[in-house]
């Protein structure tokens, strides 16, 4: 049971942003994407939560396309943090996140325990009252983490879930950032499959079962962190020269510029 | 903080409308006491003059305005939640601008034929209101919808377009229009209530009755879209669907009210944003609470519009705008001060 993109191009006003990608996304695994800016994270990203149309190719969620989910159902399997979000409106923490059970019909009583738990899972059980257009820019972001989290709270009967981030811990301090890693792997563990896109590669690095680095709308590596990391590639993709060592305690990559 | 529980202030204005009708039915160029008033009411009048003044007169004018009031707060706050901007206003869409032309159109060529002419007992100016406000706003939502969907920002954009080009036409149609044509263009675009009969009545309850039956089905997706519609759509809203229907329900909400009582301002603006700065944007609390705060403001700012200069009276939307500016600008205030 997969999230998969096959063979997909994003062609947009006369430039190529995608060509040629496919890359699956299975359930209980973090899938890291990496790249420089404008190499087609983000657009890989519209593309497989059916935002944005393929030019070619298509994206498949649990064995089927993407657009033949009716909605709710898909909102059910398929949660996705955006980059910004631009709510201006004085909503509360708590109705933030309380968008996020629209999709279900668990009743009121249940929904505010998954909230109350959610908030409580990001560290932001402090800000259940208070309102999201007052809060501080990392604040704002993990009211929307939880948002997402209490969509896909509870298993779906329709299938295995996938939640995709796009950069979760940009607005984030050091704490938090581990914090949201932890939540990541938790969820995997719990069979989620997760896409994320971040920046750091040591963070993809610490987290990822499978990296895909981007460059220039196509795949240039994607594997293990081992595997893909060498100082080649991060010279070729990023223009940057580096040493790869190992983290002493997770032995993972490290990649120290 | 916010200032009120959504259910406490529906309660209070529940308590709040009823008192502000009864009030209304008793103020005017004739005062009738209470007593006489419930007795009209109950069909036991104590003369035929309080019974006409009553039900034939005042009572079709207060639930006029009470229906045109809570249409208008309403569609704004529906609005105000589809073009996530606190401060837009049911006329962004065209209406109001399409209505006014149509309106100006009918008062300048029919001329003499108005006072008589009439389609099923509306005047043809109320016919071409509506008219010209739906068409405005079919063309605007036109405009702004591709393949892709309708973008809320070229409607708004569009919105202003059509707004312009109808403000010329308006003033095109009162250039070449005699003085008494004139006068009633521009008292028609005051808005009035004073017009009201029983089959207006029938008509805006009917339309009113409709909204209040279908914009609470919309509320949760209101309120996602207040995310923005990408994540809207993440949720499970079919984004595109939701804007038409509400779109189309607010062209005809607006359109209806506009064609019955002319341009009441200030209403669809002021009144949700008010009720928001006190209940917070939660659709499902907002859209119910804006239309009985709407209703009511309309209901006491047309009896002082009976009662400010009697004998004669001032046009209803004169006065609302009188009355909500300045308590708007007070909350403005005070919440600079929690600041």
């Amino acid at each position: 049971m997969i999230l998969s993109a096959n063979n997909i191009s994003l062609h947009l006003s006369g430039f190529d942003l995608l060509r040629n990608i496919s890359l699956e996304v299975e359930a209980g695994r973090v899938t890291a994407i990496v790249g420089p800016n404008g190499a087609g994270k983000s657009s890989l990203l519209k593309v497989l939560t059916g935002e944005m149309p393929a030019s070619h190719g298509e994206v498949d969620l649990n064995h089927r396309p993407l657009n033949q989910w009716h909605l709710l159902d898909r909102a059910q399997m398929l949660a996705v943090l955006p980059q910004h979000t631009l709510l201006n409106f004085p909503f509360t923490a708590d109705e933030v996140v309380g968008l996020g059970r629209i999709p279900h019909k668990t009743g009121l009583a249940k929904d505010s325990q998954i909230i109350a738990e959610a908030l409580d899972l990001v560290d932001a059980s402090y800000l259940q009252k208070r309102f999201y257009t007052q809060m501080s820019g990392g604040e704002k972001q993990r009211v929307q983490l939880a948002r997402v989290l209490a969509q896909i709270w509870q298993p779906s009967h329709l299938g295995p879930q996938f939640l995709v981030l796009d950069e979760p811990t940009s607005a984030f301090d050091l704490s938090h950032q581990k914090l949201t890693l932890d939540i990541v792997r938790q969820l995997a563990e719990r069979g989620v499959g997760v896409v994320m896109v971040l920046h750091d590669l040591n963070l993809a690095a610490r987290c990822a079962d499978n990296l895909v680095v981007f460059d220039g709308g196509v795949i240039a590596a994607q594997g293990s962190p081992k595997d893909v990391l060498t100082e080649q590639l991060i010279d070729r993709v990023f223009g940057v020269k580096s040493i790869i060592a190992q983290h002493p305690v997770t032995k993972r990559p490290l990649v120290i510029t | 903080m916010r200032h009120f529980s959504a259910q406490n202030l529906i309660w209070a204005l529940a308590i709040l409308l009823p008192a502000a009708v009864l009030i209304s039915l008793v103020v005017g160029t004739v005062n009738i006491s209470v007593s006489d008033a419930f007795k009209a009411l109950v069909g036991n009048a104590s003369s035929t003059q309080i019974d006409t003044i009553l039900l034939d007169i005042r009572l079709p004018r207060i639930l006029l305005a009470i229906l045109v009031g809570a249409v208008l707060a309403s569609t704004g706050a529906v609005m105000q939640g589809l073009f996530r901007n606190p401060l837009a206003d049911p006329s962004l869409i065209g209406v109001s601008s399409g209505a006014s032309v149509g309106a100006s159109l009918m008062i300048v060529t029919a001329g003499g034929f108005i006072q008589s002419g009439a389609l099923v007992g509306l005047s043809l100016v109320a016919v071409g209101a509506f008219i010209g406000g739906f068409a405005a706003t079919l063309l605007v939502y036109r405009l702004a919808t591709s393949g892709l969907g309708t973008s809320v920002t070229t409607m708004l954009l569009a919105g202003i377009a059509i707004g312009a080009l109808a403000g010329a036409l308006n003033s095109l149609l009162s250039y070449f229009s005699d003085n008494d044509m004139l006068r009633q263009i521009s008292l028609w675009q005051m808005g009035n209530l004073s017009g009201a009969s029983w089959l207006k009545v029938s008509l805006m309850g009917a339309v009113a009755l409709l909204l209040m039956l279908l914009f609470p089905r919309d509320s949760k997706a209101l309120n996602a879209l207040l995310l923005g519609e990408s994540e809207a759509r993440h949720l499970g809203i079919d984004v595109q669907r939701v804007k038409r229907r509400l779109i189309l329900l607010t062209a005809l909400g607006v359109g209806v009210s506009v064609a019955l009582a002319g341009l009441v301002g200030f209403v669809g603006l002021i009144m949700p944003h008010i009720v928001r700065l006190a209940i917070g944007p939660d659709h499902r609390w907002l859209v119910p609470a804006s239309a009985m705060a709407g209703a009511t403001l309309l209901v006491i700012a047309d009896s002082l519009a009976r009662i400010v200069v009697i004998p004669a009276e001032l046009p209803t939307g004169i006065l609302t705008a009188l009355l909500g500016a300045p308590f708007f600008v007070a909350l403005l205030l005070q919440q600079r001060k929690d600041v």
